[in-house]
Parts: C-alpha cells; structure tokens; sequence
C-alpha cells in the first residue's frame, strides 16, 4: 500500500498553484487536507503525474466575518478549525456542532472544508450542512488559451455544486478558493445528528435541520439537508409543508420527518436495507427538526443578539 | 507487579518486524488473485522483470522442488469413522487460483515501492471459474468444486456421540430446535506479518526474523524445505503486535523471503499490508448449527444434538482444530447425559480458516447459551435459574465427557467449581433486582436488558513446552524458553515465576523467547498454553536451579541447605542475614577454571526443564452484561459488563485482567461490529479499516472482572488459560440482553444469527422491511 | 520524478534529506529518521498506530507525504520523554509512566500513537472525564487491551501530569 510515483509542488501562491494546475493537465490532482486522496494513492485507486499541494497557500486560508455578518471561509480552513473557532461557534454554531463527528482529531487536524466539497463524498457532512446554510463555493483557474491573462473565478451555490457521488462542477483546471456562508436570521435554529456505527465513521444516515420562527412562534421557514441518504446532498422537498405558516407542534414535526424519509434516496449497502435507512432518516430528521425548532423558540442562534451590519 | 517489558514499548525502543532492516536489504511484493475463484490463462512478467529496481520476479515455475501443497500442521484427532481430506496451498499458485489473494508471483526490488510499481506491470491473465461462496450450499450436489480432485467440497466429517441422544429426547418434556448462524471475522492484530531472511553463505546460515508464534516449528519447517540443518536456521520472533491466532500458521511467505535470500544472497524482506492481510492471513470461521437441546420439565437437560457445517476456506492446513473446539465447548460447565454431534467442514472459495483467538469455542458456547435461553423462556424459568439446575457439582470431577478433544485426549475437565462463579457474577450485574430497573428504565421510554451465560474453555494442551534459566557469573538471571509472546505479558510472568523460586526481583531477571538460536524445544503459543506450560516447565527448571544454588551455598557458607533462603538475588543464613553470598558467585564458584570437579555433576548454576501435560485444563467463567437498545435506530450501548472467571492459580492478576478486556473488546466485536463481508461470488466486501468494524474505546464499556482461584491439579502450578476466556462467550450473553431489553417492545424476538448489527436488528423486527439488507 | 529535499525539525533536532515527493511521512519517519518507533498498521488512516504531533497537533503520518513537512517540527513517541539509551521506567515521560502503572499496553504496537494523541488532548483538556477519554482516544485501533486499561492510563495520566515534575 505504497502510493505509485509523481511529481509534486507546493507552491505559496495561489496564481502560481493554478498555473501549475493548469500547466498539468487532466492528470494532475490538487492535494488539500489528503486524508481521502493519500488513502486513495496508497490503495493505488488514484495515480496522478502531479500533486499541486495547496498547504502553502496562504491566501487560501482564514475564517472571516463579512460586514453583512454572514461569513468567508477559505477553502484550505480545517475541520479542526471549524471546531475550535469563537467565530464559527458564533456565526455558524451547525458547523461547530457537526464539526467533532467528523472523523477523528488526527484526520480533522489536516481535513480541509474545500477538500470534502471537492471530494464530495455522499457520505461527507460538510457538502450538505454547508448546503443547508445557503452557502456557495467561490472557485478559481488561470487563463486559459485566448483568455486574457490572469485568474478567472466564478461563484456558484452549493447545490449547483455536487452533482452526484465524487461528481462536481469542478473543471479540471479549477481549485476550490473559498465558502461563502450567508448571515443567518433572527430566531434562527439548526440541528445536526448523525447515525454511524463507531464514533468518527461515515454516517450511515445523518440529518441537519434548520428552522426560523416569528415573534410568536410561528415557522417561517424549516429546511433539512440529508446525510447519504441520496447521490448528492439535496435539501429535501417538501419538509417546509406541514410546518411554514403554523407552530412547529410534535405532530408537524413528525409529518415533516414523514416527508423527508418518502422523499430522500437511500442505497441500501452492508449497514442496512433501504428501508432502515428510511426509517434512519425519520429518526434523524424528527430529532434534528425538533432541537432546531426549540433552539429558534429559544432565540439562541447566534447573529441576533450581536448583530452588527 | 508491573510488566519489565513496557519501558521498551512505551519509548518505542522494541523491536517489531518492520523495524529489522539489514543493510542491503531487497523488499517483496506479492500480485495476488483478485477473483476468488480463476484458471490462470496466462501469465506474464517480462515487463515487470524490466522494472528499474528490480532484483527478481518468481513464479510457482521458479520454485521448483518447493512448489508443492504445504503441511498439515495439526494432525486430525483419532476419532473413529472419521474423514479428513487434506487439501493445502502450494506457496505461489500454479494453474488455478482458490480463493482472492491467493499470491501468484514475489517481486524483489530495492524498495516496496518499487515492488509494488513492478506488480501493477504483471500481466496475470485469469479466467474466472463458478466460486463456492455460500456454505450452505457448499456441499450441494451441483456445487462449483474448489479442489476439483476431491469430486466435492467435503474437507472432513466427523460424529461424536456420548450416551443414547434418541432416547433422550423420548422422554423429554421440551424439545428446543433452532438454526444458528456463526459468520466470519478477521483476527486484526494490529501489527500485520512480516519475514525477513539473511543468508549467510560464507557459513551456511540463515537467520529469519518472523512475526511467528511458533517460531521452533518454523525453523524445524525450513530446515526441511530447504535442505539444511536445523542448527544452521535460526528463527527469532521479535516483539510481535498482536497474535491472536492467525499468526501461528506455517505460511507460504515464510518459505518464498527466506529462499529468495538463498538464491539472491541478500537480506529480503516482506511485510504485509492492511489490504493483503485481509486475505492472505488466515480468518475466523463461519458456521452454521441445527441443533436440539432436550429438557425435562424441570429445565434439566437431557440431551442435545448439533449438526452443524464448518466453512474452513479454500485450504484446511490446520486440521480439524476449530471444528473440534465447537463440537467439544458446546457442553459448557452442564451436566449433558447424552450429546450427539456431527459436523461436515466444507471448502469454500474464501480465505483459509484456521484458529483466532476461542478458536470456534465461541460458537459452542453461543448454541448452548441461546437453547438453553429459549428453553428457559418456554419453562418460564429465569436465565440464572436454568443454568444454575445444570450445572456440574464440585463433586463431579475429573469429568470425562466421553468424546475427543482437539489435542485427541478425551475430553475431560480436570477440575472446577461452577456455582460460585454464576453466583457472583449475577450478583455484581445486579441480577436480583433487574426486574425493577428494567421498569424503571421502561418508564423514561429506555430499553435495557441482562445477559448472564457461563463457558468453560479447554486451555493448556500439550504437547509440552521447555525452558532454560541461568544464572549467568556477572549475577544475571536469564530465562529462555521457546513459545514466542505477542502482548501477554510473559517476559513478566515467567519472571515471576523464575523469580519467586530464586529469590530474585523479576524486573532483574532477562527474558528470551522465541529465539530458535536460545532455546529449541517446544511448540509455540496457542489454545491458551504460554503460562500453563511454558510456565510450568520455567518453575521445574528453577527448582533445578535453586536446588544447584542450595548446594553450592551450603558449601559456600558451611551450613545445612534447610538454613539457607533465597532473597534479594543472595542465598543468606536464616536468622544471620549478613552471613550471605550473592547468586552471582556462587555461578562463577559453580564454573571453576582450575581444580577437580565432583564427578557426575554440571558446571554452572543451569537447569532446562519440560513439561508436557496428560491432558488440557479446563478453565470456566461467567460473563453478564447490563445494555441499553435504542428503540429508535436499534443501536445497541453496553452499559455494564462483569466477568467472573476461574483460570486456577492466579500468577498476575493485572496481566490476567488485561487478557479478559482484550477478550471481551474481541467478543464484542464479534457480536456486533465484525463481519467479513463476501459478495455472491466470495469476493471480498470490505477489506478495510473503514467498512470492517473493529470496536474502539467508545464501543467497549469499562469491564468490571472477579476472580476464584479453583486450583489445577494437572501442572505444579495450578495455573489454567486465560488468553482466550474474555472473547467466547460474548455474542451469547450480549443477544440474551437484547432480546431481554426488546421484551416488550419486540416480544418473541430471537437473535439466532451473529454478528448482530443495528441494520440487523432492524430487519429482524421488521421482516417485511428487512428483504433488501445487503 | 523529481527528489525534493525536506529540511525539518524531528524531536527538537534538525534533519535535513532528499526523497521521493511519493514517500509517505510513517516511512520517512521510520527509514530515512531512522526512528522506528512510529508503527505502521493500516496506511489508511483508521487504525491511529502511525500518529505524531506535527507542529504540537495531531496526524495519521501514513496520510502525509514526507515532502509536506519541510519547514514544520514533528513529535514522535521517541521524542516524547527525550530518554537515551537503554529505557528505564523512572526516565519515562508522565504519559508512559501512567500507561505503564495502569498496565494501558500489551503487545504496545499501537501504543506510541496513542500516546501522542493522549499528549495533544491533555494539553487542551487537562481533566478529562471518562467518557471524554474515550472519545479523544477513539481514533485508535488496539486489539490487546479493550481499551480499560487506556481509559485508566489517560485518567492517571492526567494527574501525573497536574502533579507536575
């Protein structure tokens, strides 16, 4: 298990890393956090010419407030970091509270969020919470023949992003520059949970919930993203339903868990049939929709109380 | 007493496999077979051959003389009517390949990197054949054959009867029938294996370095195969990661690295990777039992009957071991009047099977425990109350069970005393009033459940292990002894059992195992033996040395050897402590260079001593658990875990203790975490760290552990095994707790299949839902 | 393929050599380093055997490449107590004194990992819970001690060390 031979930069600048990308061709793969590409050298599933190693990229780091209060992060921000951050704890408390599930401390140590959304495992938390809180994937390239000089970018929202498992609208000459969160409302709650055999595995289902409510308790808006429950992350259809216009009661809440578990798209795989993991999803969405709900009724998102723009 | 060996381990200064390089040394990969089950159609490796780097590219062609079928290592027990076809692998396969990783070609090259950039350039052209993946269906009339020779898949078929099973079952009130499945796990220590062989051809000598538990067999094996003296191969078994079982085996690398080091002249070396140790390393077993315990109305058993299938992979090198192990454990600590049972082992085109730690022990148990759980459940009885009308009196023994162990003695268990073990395990689990807190429980909307089940483990088998000790004239004691140590701590243990008849603190006294070059009788580590045996050969050999040392310092000191004692590393004077010699002149006093020497006495202050036991002594213990069920998701959690076990004399408790949490971790991965995964055609599911599940600190609750010490008659030390007892009877008590936890909410539920998983479980409780579990 | 030079500082000594950009960090550490106390068990990743500290913070080694830590400090079980020569049990940093008192290793393959993992989480959470040990240590394969005896060690651990030298 010995990763098959290439060449390797690390360059420290950002349009220097894309030249060197661009330079590569097709074969070349861009090396984030590693801890799924390594895995996939050493079972030789993977055999680039060249790593272009973005950990020496700077510009490619940091974790920003925006003055709208919503938040930047750049692509090369660990899993780690989205534990530790005050501002992330703040500002973005989903990916604070998912953030200790995801693997171990060792793998989170090097674990990237522009990693897992290129990665775009079905199974990874990051694509569909990041897709949950509205956020979009601002990407990068060099010019490319008769374009004129220079870094071309584009933004593009998550759920135009991931496509299908380990498939994404990321062109072979393009890295993943950075996240772009949206500021989040008042009275705004979100949940995750998440079901796996061992503590840091894959999910075998997970569930993140997001809800916002009026003054007087009324829903306004719920969402729910899905863990490997479907190809790709998608916020499930429907789930607003039951509950938008009305007070998130019990009996709503189940019915919206009921929608969510007709609606998503489970393969059935070693941990389950298809129809334990349905049944997974009902249980993850219900107890997510409902902290999310109790969280909103308890004014304790963050952004309302200090919010600043 | 704190282990001597850790302060190498904790600063990683020990040496393991992998961290043994000789200068000079060349690095093996091996090109497996991906299909299970293929004729090779051809095979080419000029291109690999070519490779940059590379030194050699062997086939089965190249091997010559050697390239044929492997030894049997164990041989089949003498039972009468019984059949064994022995099928075993040749080192590189030739013509047909027989199950997935079966190795096909070694490459030399100066790197494993290199290696393995040569092994993707193979061009191994294989025609896949029809595998026999289901062992259910192994033995069909129409199955695919794995060894085409046999004209069927049988590998061995025995019956073992003890009483009249048909008039038993006449008179029974009830009557339990059921079929249980047992699937297949792999050992997973966490160290993988490793060969490296140095030839020396100036002097004929080659040294291998091998993460072998039998490191005196294996050199005996080489010395054959490769045509030289036994003296002239030295196998040394460094620190080793982990045995459990697997590493026991006489495997083909262990033959192929130290022939290519002949052939080559260079130091060679093969490590195994994660991924090939799924298939190259030998597994656990698959089995599958109908079985039929017969109880009067009162819940006493009357008799039972079990026949079950045994899957034994591709290749049965190691005998009828495992599934003589399930037949005989199967009987517990219970009065059994009359047994009836027959198993056929059945080749499959799935990795080998040979023992991991209980070694189909387990499966034994799990039959018994769960009949006796149903049978309990139809009387009405509680789970403690039937096992406790079963079981064998004080009184009762030796008991002789009337049938054949895997060591071919009768199966008789030397001695025991069952009841207070159940007894205090039901107590410590909180047994009595578990009713209440089961409601209680019940009313916060939690499921929890009790298992209690009892085994008894036949461990410490012969044939007979031996030792040396020393006391060297610088007053170093050194012990040596041939069993090879993976983890349990013997450097410690037979220290303390050396030290405690000389008078010296064990943390002075130098252990050597495993080293062929120091010592070279004996068998190795297995079926729990390393302490029984190996420990009682080291007391017999210091007592020879402490009496050699008594003479000496009687002469020494001129008093009577009765007035001496041993402390401290000196003989003393009793009652005149300063009139004293140390242990380390009277060596050099025993080792004269000038002057006449008594005739017919030794030089030194040296004895080697054997011992091989009549028979295996029986250890017993009960395991009880306390888990919670989550209705929701099935998720099951341990909450409690109490094991109160019986291995005779007791020389560490800690070490013991540590051998029952290693067990217990394995049981339970067992139970509901591991399962080797094949697809319809045996092709391997999850051959990774990833999707196969080894338990972690969150899955393993703390174990709360108890001894009795019911001492062994059978060795000086009363001592019984213990390295196995923490990993059998775990799947049997943990489905007794959650069906006991689901009593309510899935009432009549019947967990008959392990491994459990929480998508099994589900399925299980909703069977129309369950269909399209993978 | 291009040999890229990789100059770092490895248990507080500089060290400085040519590899291939494919050399994974665990066999840089245990060939080149020539320190072999870091073990290799899965090169996937999952079993934890291979841990260090990179730059106080820990990683699988066997999922970095050698070349990534040209610049960075590395911690391995070696330099942990910083003893020479011939181990003794007094000499032993209070993260393997504890492990050794509570008997938290048997074949001790997957040990040095663990104590690097064990010396990064007591840094940040100097008294932890049992259940907290458990988590922080659940990146970690070991197949001999059913982890008891590790809670027990990392919970002593933690004493020693609030103890002081």
């Amino acid at each position: 298990m010995k990763p098959p031979p290439f060449d390797y930069v690390a360059p420290t600048d950002l349009d220097e890393a894309l030249a060197a990308l661009a330079d590569a061709g097709e074969d070349a793969r861009v090396l984030a956090g590693g801890q799924s590409l390594i895995p996939m050298l050493n079972f030789r599933l993977a055999a680039p010419v060249k790593l272009i190693d973005l950990n020496r990229v700077s510009e490619l780091s940091g974790i920003e407030r925006r003055p709208d209060g919503g938040l930047v992060l750049g692509a090369m921000t660990r899993h780690r970091q989205l534990e530790r951050d005050a501002t992330i704890a703040e500002y973005a408390p989903l990916l604070a509270e998912a953030a200790p599930w995801i693997a171990h401390a060792p793998i989170r140590t090097r674990g990237t969020i522009g990693g897992s959304i290129a990665h775009a495992d079905p199974a990874a938390e990051l694509p569909a919470l990041l897709l949950l809180l509205g956020a979009s994937v601002r990407v990068a390239r060099a010019a490319r023949d008769g374009e004129a000089p220079g870094r071309v970018e584009r933004t593009l929202p998550l759920d135009d992003f991931c496509f299908g498992p380990f498939f994404t609208a990321l062109e072979a000459d393009e890295v993943i520059t950075r996240i772009d969160i949206p500021p989040c409302g008042p009275l705004e709650g979100t949940a995750f949970e998440e079901f796996a055999r061992r503590r840091g595995d894959y999910a075998i289902a997970g569930a993140a919930s997001r809800m916002i409510l009026d003054e007087d308790g009324t829903c306004l808006h719920a969402a729910v993203s899905l863990i490997n429950a479907g190809p790709a992350p998608a916020l499930v259809a429907g789930v607003e339903e039951p509950l938008v216009g009305r007070p998130p009661t019990e009996d709503r809440l189940a019915e919206a868990a009921d929608v969510a578990s007709a609606g998503c798209d489970p393969a059935p795989d070693m941990h389950g049939s298809e129809a334990y993991r349905r049944h997974l999803v009902r249980v993850l969405v219900l107890r997510t929709l409902a902290r999310a709900a109790r969280r909103a009724a308890a004014g304790r998102t963050p952004g309302i109380e200090t919010e600043d723009g | 007493m704190l282990r001597v060996e850790d302060a190498r381990l904790l600063t990683g200064r020990a040496p393991f496999i992998d961290d043994i390089e000789p200068a000079g040394t060349l690095h093996v990969a091996f090109v497996r077979s991906d299909m299970p089950h293929a004729k090779i159609r051809s095979l080419d490796i000029s291109r690999a051959a070519d490779h940059a780097g590379v030194s050699a590219v062997v086939t089965a062609e190249d091997l010559g003389d050697l390239c044929r079928p492997g030894p049997v290592l164990v041989p089949p027990p003498p039972i009468d009517g019984a059949i064994f076809n022995a099928r075993t692998a040749l080192p590189l396969a030739r013509e047909v390949v027989r199950h997935q990783g079966e190795a096909v070609v070694a490459i030399v090259a100066e790197s494993r990197y290199v290696a393995e950039d040569a092994a993707a350039l193979v061009d191994l052209d294989l025609e896949p054949l029809d595998a026999v993946a289901d062992l259910d269906r192994a033995l069909d009339a129409d199955a695919p054959l794995v060894h085409e020779d046999l004209g069927s898949n049988l590998a061995a078929h025995v019956r073992q009867t003890k009483g009249d099973y048909a008039a038993a079952r006449a008179h029974a009130d009830v009557v339990i029938g059921r079929t249980f499945r047992y699937d297949r796990g792999v050992s997973a220590a966490i160290e993988n294996r490793g060969v490296i062989a140095d030839w020396d051809g100036r002097d004929g000598r080659l040294t291998v370095w091998d993460t072998t538990q039998a490191p005196i067999p294996v050199r005996n094996a080489l010395a054959a195969l490769l045509g030289l003296p036994e003296s002239c191969v030295r196998v040394v078994a460094p620190f080793i990661g982990g045995g459990f079982g697997p590493k026991i085996m006489f495997y083909a690398e262990e033959l192929i690295i130290p022939w290519l080091s002949m052939r080559l002249g260079r130091p060679v070396k093969w490590i195994e990777d994660r991924y090939e140790n799924f298939f190259a390393t030998t597994q656990e077993r698959g089995q599958t039992h109908e079985s039929e315990l017969a109880l009067d109305a009162e819940g006493r058993i009357l008799g039972v009957r079990d026949v079950f299938l045994h899957d034994t992979g591709a290749y049965d090198p190691y005998g009828l071991t495992v599934p003589i192990n399930s037949q005989c454990t199967l009987l517990g600590p219970y009065r059994v009047p009359a047994y009836e049972s027959e198993f056929r082992v059945a080749f499959t085109n799935k990795p080998v099977v040979t023992p991991v730690r209980g070694a189909g022990r387990q499966h034994g148990v799990f039959v018994m425990e769960r009949l006796l759980d149903f049978g309990a459940r139809e009387l009405g009885l509680d789970p403690v109350e039937i096992r406790a009308r079963n079981l064998l009196g004080p009184d009762e023994f030796p008991h002789d069970h009337e049938i054949l162990y895997q060591d071919s003695a009768p199966l008789t268990y030397d001695s025991g005393n069952y009841r207070p073990s159940l007894e205090e395990a039901a107590r410590r689990i909180g047994f009595a009033g578990f009713d209440g807190e089961r409601a209680a429980a019940a009313a916060e909307g939690r499921c929890i459940g009790l298992g209690i089940v009892n085994y008894v483990e036949g461990t410490g088998i012969g044939p007979y292990e031996g030792a040396r000790v020393t006391v060297e004239p610088g007053g170093t004691v050194s012990v040596v002894t041939g069993v090879g140590t993976q983890g349990q701590g013997h450097f410690t243990t037979f220290a303390q059992v050396v030290g405690a008849q000389i008078g010296v603190d064990p943390g002075k006294i130098r252990v050597v195992t495993g080293d062929t070059s120091e010592f070279h009788w004996g068998t190795g580590t297995f079926a729990s033996r390393g302490a029984v045996v190996a420990g009682s050969a080291l007391h017999a050999a210091a007592l020879s040395v402490r009496e050699k040392i008594l003479q000496h310092a009687s002469r020494a000191l001129e008093v009577d050897p009765e007035d001496l004692v041993l402390e401290d590393g000196e003989a003393r004077v009793r009652g005149a402590p300063d009139v004293r010699i140390g242990l380390g002149e009277l060596a050099s006093r025993a080792n004269p260079l000038r002057g006449a020497v008594q005739p017919g006495t030794e030089p030194g202050l040296e004895a080697a001593a054997y011992f091989g036991p009549a028979r295996g002594t029986t250890a017993n213990g009960v395991h009880a658990l306390v888990v919670e069920v989550d209705d929701e998701t099935s998720d099951v959690t341990i909450l409690r875990y109490v094991v109160v076990h019986d291995c005779g004399t007791v020389i560490n408790p800690m070490i013991v203790e540590g051998q029952i949490h290693g067990g217990v971790a394995l049981g339970i991965g067992n139970a509901f975490y591991e399962e080797l995964l094949f697809d319809e055609f045996a092709g391997a599911g999850n051959a990774s760290f990833m999707d196969y599940l080894l338990p972690t600190a969150t899955d393993v609750p703390a174990i709360e552990t108890a001894h009795l010490e019911t001492p062994s008659p059978l060795n000086p030390l009363g001592t019984k095994g213990v390295g196995e007892a923490g990993a059998i009877p775990v799947a049997a008590a943990f489905a007794q707790a959650v069906e006991d936890a689901l009593r309510e909410n899935a009432p009549g539920l019947e967990i008959v299949d392990i491994p459990l998983s929480p998508g099994k479980l589900f399925a299980l409780r909703n069977p129309a839902d369950g269909g399209e579990d993978s | 393929m291009n040999e890229i030079r990789v100059a770092a500082r490895i248990n507080g000594e500089d060290i400085s050599r040519t590899v291939e950009p494919r050399m994974l960090l665990s066999d840089f550490l245990r060939g080149p380093a020539g320190l072999t106390g870091t073990h290799v068990g899965c090169e996937h990743g999952v079993c934890g055997a291979c841990t260090v500290l990179l730059d106080g913070e820990p990683v699988r080694s066997c999922l970095m490449l050698a070349a990534q830590i040209d610049g960075c400090a590395v911690t391995t079980v070696e330099g942990l107590a910083g003893v020479a020569g011939e181990p003794d049990v007094g000499a032993l940093h209070p993260i393997q004194r504890a492990f050794h008192e509570t008997h938290a290793l048997q074949c001790g393959f997957c040990t040095p990992g663990i104590l690097l993992s064990v010396a990064a989480f007591l840094e940040e959470t100097p008294r932890p819970t049992r259940d907290e040990v458990r988590e922080a240590i659940s990146g970690h394969l070991c197949r001999c001690t059913g982890y008891h005896n590790i809670v027990e060690g990392v919970v002593r651990a933690a004493e020693l060390l609030a103890e002081g030298p």
